[in-house]
């Protein structure tokens, strides 16, 4: 296990790559979930518009 | 068959349909990704001159790649915006910038790695590093562009004319290569010539591609549904929604 994490001498170089590259995704994952959290409790609370409003259906 | 594309033009039909499909493309991205670590960390032999750094590859390739395709993509949903007008092709560009930021970086950050025990050094101002370093700065300037404007309509506008000017830099990032004598290597895998690396290293690293390639299309109609949702609220069909009611 400990000569697979060394990659013969290049551990840092790689694990340096992958790890940040985990980082990102996890953290645009996490940004993701909280803007549609808030994205969602903003919507709540916006009075609707009128009734009949073209919103639906309209390009 | 009357079937309507237009129908999903038209974010109250789109945001479900989105939703049906972000688990699947997220999912795969998931187990193609579980697949070609596996092959490219455990079953790839170790490169006879580049030791195990050359693993780097495996996430390098796919997101430089992906960094310049995402672009390509929302280059062409800002000109059916600024061409057709329509909203929903402005929220998927709107909706891409972010993604295609992450690709970029992850390909300046694992090419960085990947230079410093290859060539000796993390960076070079060399026309493949430098032009992948500009794509960056304008998946960042699209991104700002957006926040700086408070009328979504204009900010369309500009971030689709912004956005049409820097595709010029998407085929310098891939010719750069051949049109300039550079530190980067030119491309191991082309169209036109069979690939100049070992069978296996290429499937794992076409397996990662896919995987990045599914996981942009999940995370882009995730944050396309919440554009939808930020610039639609106040719509009646928003404030029926169950996710919105139980918030």
């Amino acid at each position: 296990m400990s000569t697979f994490f060394a990659m013969n001498g290049y551990g840092f170089y790689v694990w340096s790559a992958y790890g940040a590259a985990a980082l990102v995704l996890a953290i645009e994952l996490f940004a993701l979930r909280s803007r549609r959290k808030s994205a969602l409790e903003e919507a709540r609370l916006t009075v609707p518009e009128d009734a009949g409003n073209p919103a639906e259906g309209s390009v | 068959m009357s079937l309507n594309w237009f129908k999903y033009a038209s974010p109250a039909s789109f945001y479900p349909l989105a939703g049906k499909l972000i688990p699947w493309f997220g999912w795969s991205a998931a187990l193609l990704a579980l697949v070609g670590l596996y092959i490219g960390l455990v079953v790839a032999p170790t490169d006879f001159q580049q030791g195990d750094a050359y693993r780097i590859i495996f996430i390098h390739v796919p997101a430089a790649w992906m960094s310049m395709f995402l672009y390509v993509v929302m280059a062409a949903w800002s000109a059916l915006a600024l061409g057709f007008n329509t909203r929903l092709s402005a929220m998927m560009a709107q909706a891409i910038a972010p993604t295609g930021a992450l690709m970029t970086f992850i390909a300046l950050w694992s090419g960085a790695f990947w230079g410093r025990p290859t060539w000796g050094t993390y960076w070079a101002w060399d026309a493949r590093m430098t032009s992948e370093l500009i794509l960056l700065f304008l998946y960042f300037g699209v991104i700002a562009l957006r926040h700086a404007i408070d009328d979504p309509r204009r900010a369309d506008r500009a971030c689709g004319v912004l956005t049409l000017t820097g595709v010029v830099n998407v085929p310098i990032i891939y010719f750069s290569v051949q049109w300039w004598n550079t530190l980067h290597q030119g491309s191991s895998v082309s169209l036109t010539k069979a690939p100049s690396m070992a069978a296996i290293m290429l499937t794992g690293m076409l397996i990662m591609s896919l995987a990045a390639w599914f996981y942009a299309i999940a995370a882009s109609l995730a944050r396309v549904r919440v554009v939808i949702i930020e610039r639609e609220r106040g719509a009646a069909w928003i404030g029926g929604l169950t996710e919105v009611r139980n918030a």
